[in-house]
C-alpha cells in the first residue's frame, strides 16, 4: 500500500527530495498481535517474526514491551518505527519519573498519548506504520486499548492487529467471557495463534505471552506450537483423482 | 430460477433477442438497422444491408464464428474508465461456504445473503447449487457467473449419465468446472466448493476463479472465508459424527455471518452421504426479525369509496393458435 498523494506539479525532482522525508511504505514488518483482559489483568500474545518483504529476515523480535510500572505496549507493523515510538514512550517515562511525586503513568494516559501521536504523524502525511496494542493494570481496573496508524484507537476486552482481526477476532467473540483464568486465557491464545501460524504467512511457530497484573510485568520466554499435520486428506490427496491435485 | 424457464420458454423471441445481443457486439450501432419483419423467410429486408434476419433465423442456432468470450470490447472499456467512467457493479454474493469430510460423507454450508455493493440484494438467497444427485457445489463471487457455471456443468453431468449409465463422480464435475473456468481466464468470477460422494467415496474440492483447484478435508470460500477457516482450524477433527459435523459447519458459517459484513441472514446446510443426501434449507435462522409490530398496519383517516368496478382481466385475452403448437 503506497501512501503518496499526487502532486501534480511536474517538478519530480523536487517530490522525490519530499517523499523521502515522509514515510511511504513499511520495510521490516512484525505481523498480528492478540490480547486479552483475564480475572487478573491483561495477557498478550505476539509472535517473533520480523519480514523484509516476502522474505522472514529476524527471527528473534521482541515486538511486547513493558512501559513504566502499569503498561504493556504490543507493535504490529514497521519494526523502526516501534523502536522510535519506545523512544518517545521512554522519554514520557523518564519525564514522569523526574516529577517524583509517587504517581505513575497508567495505560490510559499513555494509551491518549499514542494516540496523539499517532494522529499528528498521520495528519502530516508521515505516518508511523504501527498498530498498537496497549493494556495494563493501574488500581484494580484493568485496560486494553488500540491505535492504529491513522490514529483511530479504542478499547475493548480483546483486541487483535493485522490478520488476527480476521483470523483470531471471531473465536475471541464466540470464547471470551470475563474472569477467564490464567490457563484459560493463554489456552485462548493459544488456540488464536495457532490458526494465525497455519493461516498467515508472515508467522512464525516462535511466541511470546506476556502478562500484566497489578504486580507488574511478566514476559514468557519463546515457546512454539504443536501442530497437526495427519489429516488423512493431506497424505493422499488424489485418491480419487490420479493426475489432479 | 423460474423467470428463467419463462423467458426461454419463448424460444424464437430469445433467439431473436440473442441475435440482436450479438449484432451489438459486431457492428456499430449506427449501422444496425431493424427489419421490418424478420420472421418473413422469403423476402429479406432490403434496408439491412448488414443483417439478413431472414436467412439468419432459418439457419438455426449460429453463434459467432469466434466462440468463447468476446474481448472486442475491453480497448473501448479500457479507454472509457481511464476518461472517467465508472463500472457497474454485479451482484455479489459477497459470501460464506464452506464444506468438511466427515466419517460418512460430506457436509457443505452457506450463508444466504447477496449483496449489490453495500445493499442486500436478498436476504435469503440459495447458494448451495445441485450438480447431480450425489454431488452439490457452493457457489461464491458473482452470483449469475455461480448460477450459470454449475447449471451448465450440472446439465453436462446429466448427458453423461445418460451416455455412461453410471453415476456421476466428483472429479468429473471438477474438470467441467475446471476446464470452463480456466478458458475465460478469470472473468467468470465464480469461486466454488464442490462436495459429493461417489463409488470411489467422499470428496471434497474447492475451485478458484481462474481454475485452480484444491483437494481439501475442510475448506472455505468468500469473503467470510477466513472467518469460518479460523473455527475449522481450531475445531476440526477427523472422524466427525454427523451431528457434530453439522454442528461445526453451522459454527463456521455463523462465525462468517457475525464477523463479515459481505455474509449474513441465514444458515443453509446440505449433507450428503453414500445414497442419500438432505438439503436442509434454513437449517439456523440467527437473525430473527425481532420488533415486528403484533397491531399491524391501520390508516388513520377511512378512505371514501366513491365507486367499486371490477374488471376480470382473463376474459379479455384471446388465444388464436396460430402456425404450429409451440415446441417445448
Amino acid at each position: 500500500m503506497t501512501f503518496t498523494i499526487p502532486i501534480d506539479n511536474g517538478d519530480a525532482l523536487k517530490n522525490a527530495e519530499t517523499d523521502s522525508q515522509r514515510t511511504l511504505y513499511p520495510y521490516v514488518t512484525g505481523t498480528s498481535i492478540v490480547a486479552i483482559k483475564y480475572k487478573d489483568g491483561v495477557l498478550m500474545a505476539s509472535d517473533m517474526g520480523g519480514s523484509y518483504g516476502s522474505t522472514l529476515r529476524y527471527k528473534n523480535i521482541e515486538r511486547v514491551k513493558a512501559i513504566g510500572k502499569h503498561s504493556l505496549l504490543g507493535a504490529s507493523g514497521e519494526i523502526s518505527d516501534f523502536q522510535e515510538i519506545l523512544r518517545y514512550l521512554d522519554e514520557l517515562v523518564l519525564n514522569d519519573n523526574m516529577w517524583d511525586d509517587g504517581n505513575s503513568l497508567g495505560p490510559k494516559e499513555v494509551h491518549n498519548y499514542l494516540t496523539r501521536v499517532m494522529y499528528n504523524r498521520r495528519n502530516k502525511f508521515n505516518p508511523l506504520w504501527n498498530t498498537l496494542v496497549l493494556g495494563g493494570v493501574k488500581n484494580g481496573q484493568s485496560y486494553l486499548g488500540m491505535v492504529s496508524m491513522i490514529g483511530v484507537s479504542f478499547e475493548d476486552n480483546h483486541v487483535a492487529t493485522g490478520f488476527g482481526n480476521h483470523l483470531a477476532r471471531p473465536i475471541l467473540r464466540d470464547e471470551w467471557h470475563a474472569d477467564l483464568s490464567f490457563e484459560d486465557g493463554v489456552k485462548l491464545l493459544e488456540k488464536c495463534m495457532r490458526v494465525l501460524l497455519y493461516r498467515d504467512r508472515s508467522a512464525i511457530n516462535k511466541l511470546q505471552i506476556a502478562k500484566i497484573t497489578e504486580e507488574g510485568v511478566t514476559v514468557s520466554q519463546p515457546y512454539s506450537l504443536k501442530t497437526f499435520w495427519e489429516f488423512q486428506a493431506f497424505h493422499n490427496p488424489t485418491a480419487g483423482a490420479q493426475g489432479s491435485w | 430460477m423460474d423467470l428463467l424457464k419463462v423467458n426461454w420458454g419463448r424460444r424464437k423471441h430469445s433467439l431473436f433477442y440473442y441475435l440482436f445481443l450479438a449484432s451489438k457486439q459486431l457492428f456499430p450501432l449506427d449501422l444496425y438497422l431493424f427489419s421490418p419483419n424478420p420472421f418473413r423467410f422469403d423476402q429479406p429486408s432490403s434496408s439491412s444491408r448488414l443483417f439478413d434476419f431472414g436467412r439468419m433465423s432459418q439457419a438455426g442456432v449460429d453463434v459467432p464464428a469466434k466462440g468463447g468470450f468476446s474481448f472486442d470490447l475491453c480497448k473501448r472499456n479500457d479507454m472509457l474508465i481511464q476518461k472517467g467512467l465508472k463500472a457497474p457493479s454485479f451482484l455479489k454474493t459477497g459470501t460464506t461456504i464452506v464444506g468438511l469430510i466427515f466419517k460418512d460423507g460430506v457436509i457443505l454450508g452457506a450463508d444466504t445473503r447477496a449483496t449489490e455493493g453495500p445493499i442486500v440484494a436478498d436476504k435469503n438467497c440459495e447458494k448451495i447449487h445441485y450438480m447431480a444427485p450425489n454431488i452439490y457445489c457452493c457457489g461464491a463471487g458473482t452470483a449469475a457467473d455461480t448460477e450459470a457455471v454449475t447449471d451448465m456443468v450440472s446439465s453436462q453431468l446429466r448427458l453423461h449419465r445418460y451416455q455412461t449409465g453410471r453415476d456421476s463422480r466428483v472429479i468429473t464435475a471438477l474438470t467441467l468446472l475446471k476446464k470452463h473456468l480456466f478458458s475465460y481466464q478469470g472473468h467468470v468470477s465464480a469461486a466454488l466448493v464442490l462436495g459429493g460422494v461417489d463409488i470411489t467415496g467422499p470428496h471434497l474440492h474447492t475451485i478458484y476463479p481462474h481454475g485452480s483447484t484444491d483437494t481439501l478435508p475442510f475448506a472455505t470460500m468468500g469473503s467470510g472465508s477466513l472467518a469460518a477457516m479460523s473455527v475449522f482450524e481450531a475445531k476440526y477433527k477427523e472422524g466427525l459424527t454427523r451431528d457434530e459435523g453439522i454442528k461445526l459447519v453451522a459454527e463456521a458459517i455463523c462465525s462468517g455471518i457475525f464477523n463479515d459484513l459481505g455474509s449474513g441472514s441465514n444458515v443453509d446446510i446440505c449433507v450428503i452421504t453414500k445414497g442419500h443426501k438432505e438439503y436442509l434449507r434454513n437449517y439456523m435462522e440467527p437473525n430473527p426479525r425481532t420488533y415486528v409490530s403484533s397491531k399491524g398496519y391501520s390508516f388513520t383517516k377511512k378512505t371514501e369509496v366513491l365507486r367499486t368496478k371490477i374488471t376480470p382481466l382473463m376474459e379479455r385475452v384471446e388465444i388464436t393458435e396460430v402456425g404450429e403448437a409451440m415446441e417445448e
